[in-house]
């Protein structure tokens, strides 16, 4: 498979009030095209951050200090504003979470999409015009040339996240990010646009970096999975290698958080105890060993790297290969 | 859309009539008359007397009203107590100049408010914004007065640059170059408060805007960060300016009389002054019209207006 996404030892920081802090630390994946990544992991750990990263769009208080990211040839995070510029929206596009904030509320959705082909394809406006008809009736959209003289306050949630994901793939992008696209949506909803991505993934080739914090999305989406904690990758592992096999204990922590059907009526939904750290007091050694049940002395005072437990399954735990059947016994039983 | 602005208007027929009964009331309780303020001592108290009778002033304050109404509703205003011409026509003379002093000063204010405001916004903390938000702290500061004083004082005693008030030279031949001349520095004293003011609110919204997230879309589509400013972000922060400006314009009327003293502009404001003066009351009332009319339709614009701007609000 043809690597287009290369993210090596990225370490970003933002400009503060307290300093500088350090955002995303020792973050490095690979994407093929037409592949799927998964960025998984509590708010605040970085994904993201990482995410948007690639875009060139931290702002002014965030940069990357560290680590490079190379985009199919060229290197992202040595590029010029203008040349990122010329990327954006054409060869790498981006979906994000919230579909009611991320449409301009006062410019019809038409005039939206269509401005990303007028900007990157030199069209006219009146084919830049039926470009945007064919590309919201391809969303599933329906009487989509009514639709693109409403504004955004007219459409459901729904339906303002498939304009979003026409707007990002109208210049058929070869990387879609796509920041939690569903969280903001119904379940039933979720489900529609997932099976939608899917389907413009196929028919496009383009490869997906999906941020989410939801492992059902996950399983239905991705290839491959990274799981972040307190800014760090702490394992990445193929989706069934992770879902099977956890190694690290918090990816097992995550994976025990799932409300399940099957769950006894009496067992009380596990949490990992305690909070992500903020990034003024990062913990010493591994960022997780406060909240870690396995963790031993070492943890605390050396960090440890991201090492290879098995062909593509790597871990950031000291104790990595001996931390099956952890958090069994931590569930609470509560008698009604 | 229709439907909203008919009912409005019937609205404001019944608020219209209010003002006015308000206005004649307040009018009255001011201490003097019309024929007191003649000040000629000559004249005996009996023609005084007489004079009153002949004016309707010893009548009831609500037959005084009801006769003024009545006039009204046949579209008659009366006559000037002091100069006896129809208050119409003294009116109809003097509101050309006032709206356009006024119109010119709030076009000014706001072609200057709007880009300083922006820019401002943009470089937040900056020292860019330091000083441009202290500029317009020292805009809305200054008394439009004294402002006034010291153009004229400055560009038309010891530069002598620009005439120092009326509308046209006197004895000139006129014409538009002639005026746009005297109105520099009277539309420069209200545009620089008005800009003032406006400054704030301007840089306010668009700070509020800059943090919405359709932003980080349109940057997301590649779109250049002048475009970005000015059509995705500007575009939103204008809405909530329009209310404002719509506020503005009552208050600039208000303004102007003051400001006319100072530059002799021959219009409503100098009226306004001399009828209070004299206690001219039926000009006096056909000005409180002119202002009920003003402040009612601008607040009808501005709701339309906003509508207009913001596909999200409708009346229907």
């Amino acid at each position: 498979m043809e690597l287009l996404l290369e993210v090596d030892h990225l370490q970003i920081a933002f400009q503060t009030d307290q300093g500088e802090l350090i955002s995303v630390d020792e973050v490095s994946f690979e994407l093929g095209s037409g592949e799927t990544i998964a960025i998984v992991g509590e708010s605040g750990c970085g994904k993201s951050v990482t995410s948007l990263s690639i875009m060139g769009l931290l702002g002014t208080s965030g940069s990357v200090i560290q680590g490079e990211i190379r985009f199919n040839g060229s290197i992202l995070t040595d590029c010029t504003e203008n040349q990122l510029r010329r990327l954006r929206g054409s060869e790498i596009s981006m979906i994000f979470q919230e579909p009611m904030t991320s449409l301009n509320p006062v410019i019809p959705i038409g005039e939206q999409i269509a401005e990303t082909v007028r900007l990157h394809q030199n069209k006219s406006r009146k084919e830049a015009k039926a470009i945007a008809v064919d590309m919201l009736r391809k969303v599933g959209i329906p009487r989509p040339e009514a639709i693109i003289k409403e504004y955004p306050h007219a459409l459901s949630g729904g339906m303002r996240q498939r304009v979003m994901i026409a707007m990002a793939l109208i210049c058929k992008p070869k990387l879609l990010i796509a920041d939690e696209p569903t969280t903001a949506l119904d379940v039933t909803i979720q489900a529609q646009i997932l099976e939608l991505m899917k389907q413009l993934q196929q028919e496009s080739g383009a490869a997906i970096l999906l941020v989410t914090h939801d492992l059902g999305v996950v399983a239905e989406m991705a290839d491959q999975v990274i799981v972040m904690y307190a800014g760090q990758v702490v394992e990445t592992a193929d989706v069934f290698t992770l879902f099977r096999a956890p190694q690290h204990p918090y990816t097992q922590g995550l994976m025990k958080s799932i409300p399940r059907l099957d769950q006894h009526k009496k067992e009380q939904l596990f949490a990992i105890p305690g909070a992500v750290p903020s990034l003024k007091e990062i913990p010493s050694g591994c960022r997780f060993h406060p909240r870690c049940p396995l963790a031993v002395g070492r943890c605390e005072e050396e960090q440890p790297e991201l090492i290879s437990a098995a062909d593509g399954h790597r871990v950031r735990c000291w104790m990595a290969g001996n931390t099956e059947q952890i958090f069994v016994n931590h569930t609470v039983e509560v008698t009604v | 859309m229709g439907h909203y602005i008919v009912r409005r208007i019937m609205i404001a027929i019944p608020v219209f009539f209010g003002i006015t009964l308000l206005s004649f009331l307040i009018m009255n309780m001011a201490p003097g008359n019309p024929v007191d303020m003649l000040i000629n001592p000559n004249i005996p108290k009996e023609m005084l007397e007489l004079k009153k009778e002949r004016l309707g002033l010893n009548d009831p304050l609500f037959v005084q009203y009801v006769k003024w109404l009545g006039g009204f509703l046949k579209g008659d205003l009366g006559y000037s107590f002091s100069s006896f011409a129809p208050v119409s026509q003294l009116i109809g003379e003097r509101i050309g100049p006032t709206l356009l002093l006024a119109s010119s000063s709030l076009l000014v204010g706001i072609l200057i408010a709007v880009p300083v405001g922006v820019i401002s916004a943009i470089h937040q903390n900056s020292k860019l914004d330091y000083i441009m938000t202290g500029l317009s702290f020292l805009g809305t500061s200054i008394p439009p007065f004294f402002l006034g004083l010291g153009l004229i004082y400055m560009m038309g005693i010891e530069l002598k640059w620009l005439p120092t008030g009326g509308m046209k030279t006197l004895g000139g031949t006129g014409g538009i170059s002639d005026i746009i001349l005297h109105m520099i520095l009277p539309v420069t004293v209200l545009g620089v408060t008005i800009a003032g003011k406006k400054v704030r609110y301007v840089r306010a919204s668009m700070l509020d805007v800059l943090q919405q997230e359709y932003l980080r879309t349109a940057r997301a589509k590649g779109l250049s960060e002048f475009i970005v400013t000015n059509k995705h972000a500007l575009r939103n922060a204008l809405i909530p300016i329009i209310t404002v400006v719509g506020a503005e314009i009552p208050l600039l009327l208000g303004g102007s009389i003051i400001i006319e003293q100072v530059f002799q502009w021959p219009g409503i404001g100098q009226l306004t002054m001399e009828a209070i003066l004299s206690r001219d009351y039926p000009t006096l009332m056909g000005l409180n019209l002119v202002a009920a009319c003003i402040v009612l339709s601008t607040n009808l614009i501005t709701d339309i207006l906003y509508a207009a701007v913001d596909p999200r609000i409708s009346y229907n």
